[in-house]
């Protein structure tokens, strides 16, 4: 399982890390986002790419659970 | 709201409301212009001595102000910072000495479009310029490292020294300098400056409007989000414009503009470029700092002090165009560019010391 955290990096680092990694493989894959607008950017990229999302909270963080 | 809907409606809010200001007083094409509104902050409070743009621009507040209160309604204040505060400090210098060079942050920029200002075309073509060469850096694996969560006060303090900027506004105490002539004596009624900068930021914080992720998004990912923000200001600006008889095409005799192609390319190069850098536009800076972003919030001193200097060292322009001091400044910000994007590249992208896994 491919996972990376996001938490904290500026516009647009977290579509760009979420980016590099489904380049490097699609399988499924495993996102940190530590804040909305980074969850939603992520979202919004996976899901345009073909990935369907699931996505917990926890401690007002975010877990994004990506898969083709 | 981070639809298309949500997007394009805060557009079209930012459009209709900037002609609304002129209308109201703002200089003409300057009903939003978040550095030349925080060039007159730095004036109104004696940062520099030009006489003409001296003012406590209400709608900078209300634009913080009015993210604040989006991001506590909707559970999204979050104090943090730390990432690469003094770096963004000179970011924030940066972006406002390219921006006193074009006379305009990127949303002028857009309004002067909309105002049928022709030299905001070369401009706009300086800004993408700008935010290409700052993508490239970002696909190198520029970065300024991660915020960190920080105490509470940390976060408020910037929201509460908008209220205290408010205070100096209404009780005008003798040392705020408030200018008699220029930009800096037309405004609209401070009620409604005010009122308008809380909409904008609320609409602003909720949708994420962000003048310089427009251009960066589509690049890097084919993604026109942020572009659709961007493109409603411009359209219904322009409808507003006209609407009011305020729209007047060309390049010659634009208001607070001036002619010199390559001066207004490389400014907004600039502004296009540190603002890829700091991860957003100069007013979504506000919008975050509204949030808690500490580092966002010295990114507006660093922009004060850069208009300070600006003013004190004569490197902004004006309508007669661009000072040979404002070309050298522009000159070493490049060079300053160019250093900031290669120190901050990771040899191992996105591995920090300290990330978790």
């Amino acid at each position: 399982m491919n996972r990376i955290d996001t938490r904290g990096m500026s516009c647009p680092q977290p579509v760009l890390m979420t980016k590099k990694a489904i380049d490097r493989s699609t399988e499924a894959l495993e996102i940190l986002a530590g804040d909305n607008t980074a969850k939603n950017n992520i979202k919004r990229f996976l899901e345009s790419k073909g990935f369907s999302v699931e996505i917990e909270e926890t401690n007002e963080e975010f877990l994004l659970k990506a898969t083709k | 709201m981070q639809s298309k809907k949500g997007i394009i409606s805060t557009g079209a809010a930012i459009g209709l409301i900037a002609v609304l200001l002129v209308k109201m007083g703002n200089p003409a094409n300057m009903g939003f212009c978040i550095a030349c509104f925080i060039r007159d902050i730095a004036g109104g409070l004696g940062l520099h001595r030009a006489a003409v743009v001296q003012y406590l621009r209400p709608e900078i507040m209300g634009l913080v102000l009015g993210a604040f209160i989006a991001a506590k309604a909707g559970k999204e204040f979050s104090s943090r910072g730390g990432s690469s505060p003094m770096t963004r400090f000179f970011l924030g210098i940066i972006v406002m000495i390219g921006a006193l060079m074009f006379l305009g942050c990127p949303l002028r920029m857009i309004l002067r479009l909309a105002g049928g200002d022709l030299n905001a075309l070369v401009g706009i073509v300086g800004f993408a310029a700008g935010i290409y060469i700052g993508v490239l850096f970002l696909n190198k694996g520029f970065s300024l490292k991660r915020t960190y969560r920080l105490p509470d006060f940390e976060g408020y303090s910037f929201p509460l020294f908008n209220i205290f900027l408010m205070v100096l506004l209404l009780a005008a105490p003798a040392f705020v300098i408030f200018s008699e002539s220029g930009p800096g004596s037309m405004y609209a009624p401070i009620a409604i400056a005010l009122a308008a900068g809380l909409v904008v930021g609320f609409l602003a914080q909720k949708s994420r409007l962000c003048c310089v992720g427009g251009t960066r998004d589509m690049i890097l990912f084919r993604d026109n989000y942020l572009l659709l923000g961007f493109l409603a200001i411009f359209v219904f600006a322009a409808i507003g414009n006209m609407a009011t008889g305020m729209f007047s095409l060309g390049f010659e005799g634009q208001p607070v503009a001036h002619t010199d192609g390559l001066w207004n390319f490389l400014g907004m190069a600039v502004v296009g470029w540190g603002s890829v850098l700091l991860g957003g536009c100069p007013l979504r800076q506000l919008i975050l700092a509204g949030e808690g972003n500490a580092d966002s919030a010295i990114t507006f001193f660093g922009m004060l002090v850069g208009a300070g200097f600006a003013h004190n060292f004569s490197l902004a322009a004006s309508p007669k165009g661009a000072t040979v001091n404002g070309q050298i400044a522009i000159a070493i910000c490049i060079v300053l560019l160019v250093a900031i994007s290669a120190a901050n590249i990771e040899k191992t992208p996105f591995k920090s010391k300290g990330d978790l896994s």
